[in-house]
Formats: structure tokens, C-alpha cells, sequence
């Protein structure tokens, strides 16, 4: 099985858990991002999520059909938050089941790596000061750009 | 000359002042006419040499043709997650 979805509400990872659990599933995984209180030096207290929402639930929904595809037998449920979100505030949960581990983990990371990629959804960080920055992933040298087809 | 409507999100959108504007492009246009159609309007300079393309929310390169009718977005580096 699989789900994805954007949601406009507090995500809640138990409901996800028990999405992708069978009597089948011998291991399961469960990833959250989380908002943090510092980023680059500076004092963050919350991030405005935005997205292009059509196509975010399309290329999440592609991304999660690949994963299906490459790790054969996994269940995986993912939303993705788009609003303001306060520190420790959930803004991605990827749970994934499988009957073993291996394929579970490897299909996480697949997912959330893909997401940080490929699907248009945006963060402006605010800052303690009251000001706000767009985050461009791009700027760092960890970046991987987007090869169109 | 044709003219299509693009939208734009995010740092662009803020950029440009608007989530969607409109350009005239050339007959038989590309993406890539699209982004300098958009790079000489006010706010255009924000565009890096090959922004990152969606025509019917599918990525896209430079050399696809584009045509009145589509949805085509020009997107922000992406920050999800």
C-alpha cells in the first residue's frame, strides 16, 4: 500500500504507523522532520511551509510509486505539512513496513531524500529578530539539482 | 506574439510582486524563452541561468515547447522536508 498526502494540519505519526502495518510486517520506520530552534547561527521560531500544491501531491504521490517499485513489498505512508509551524512542530512523516528491515530503511531514505529534491514545497524561516528568509538548499554544497527529464 | 501566464511561488513570487504574471513569447516557444521572457520584467534579475521548469506540474528542459493552454511554473529551489 501506499499513501502520500499535504496536509494543512499536526500531522499525527501513530495514525501513519498503524497505516502500514500488517500482520505481515516484521519491521517498521518511521521518519519525522521536526522544526529546530537555530539554523545557519541564526535563532529560528518557526517556518512558513508553502508548496505548488498540485504538483507537490503529484511528484510526492511519483515518489512514492518509485519506492513501491525499487523495494518490492514495502507499505509506506507519507505527509508532508504545509502552514506555519512552531518549534518541535512535525512538517514531514514517512512511515514505511515491510517484513524486513533492510527494504523498510532503505525505502525511508529513498523517500525523504527524493522529497528534499524533487517536490516543489518551500520553507521561509522566521527569525527571532522578526525578520524571515527564504531557504535556498541550492546555495549549499551538499546540493543535488534537479536533472528534468 | 503569443502570450502565456506563469506562475510563480515562494522567492520568486515575492520577487516578481505577484504569484502569476504574463509574458509574450515567440511563436513556437520554448521553456527557455519563457525564463528570458521572465528575466526582463521587474524582478526577473532573481532568476538563476536555468531555473528549475514545470509545464503541466511535470519538470521540464529548456528546449520543450510551450503553448498557451499549459500550466506552466517556474520554481524556487526546494526546500521541503
Amino acid at each position: 500500500m501506499r499513501r502520500t498526502a499535504l496536509v494543512a494540519t499536526p500531522i499525527d505519526p501513530v495514525s501513519l504507523l498503524r497505516e502500514v502495518t500488517t500482520d505481515g510486517t516484521g519491521a517498521t520506520t518511521l521518519f519525522l522532520g521536526t522544526v529546530r530552534n537555530v539554523n545557519e547561527g541564526r535563532e529560528v521560531t518557526g517556518i512558513e511551509y508553502s508548496a505548488y500544491t498540485a504538483m507537490a501531491a503529484d511528484e510526492l504521490d511519483r515518489i512514492a510509486c518509485e519506492a513501491v517499485e525499487r523495494f518490492d513489498g514495502v507499505h509506506l505512508a507519507v505527509e508532508h505539512r504545509v502552514g506555519t509551524l512552531g518549534l518541535q512542530e512535525i512538517s514531514v512523516a514517512i512511515a514505511v513496513a515491510h517484513a524486513r528491515r533492510s527494504p523498510a530503511l532503505d525505502a525511508s531514505r529513498f523517500v525523504i531524500e527524493e522529497l528534499k529534491r524533487r517536490v516543489p514545497i518551500w520553507k521561509c524561516e522566521q527569525y527571532v529578530d522578526g525578520t524571515r528568509h527564504w531557504i535556498d538548499p541550492t546555495s549549499a554544497a551538499t546540493s543535488h539539482p534537479i536533472d528534468a527529464p | 506574439m503569443p502570450q502565456l501566464q506563469i506562475l510563480l511561488f515562494a522567492s520568486y513570487a515575492d520577487a516578481f510582486g505577484s504569484g502569476t504574471v504574463t509574458v509574450s513569447v515567440p511563436d513556437l516557444a520554448t521553456v527557455a524563452d519563457v525564463v528570458v521572457a521572465l528575466r526582463s520584467l521587474p524582478g526577473g534579475g532573481v532568476l538563476p541561468d536555468s531555473p528549475l521548469v514545470a509545464v503541466d506540474r511535470r519538470y521540464r528542459p529548456g528546449a520543450v515547447a510551450v503553448h498557451a493552454g499549459q500550466e506552466i511554473a517556474v520554481i524556487p529551489p526546494v526546500a521541503g522536508g
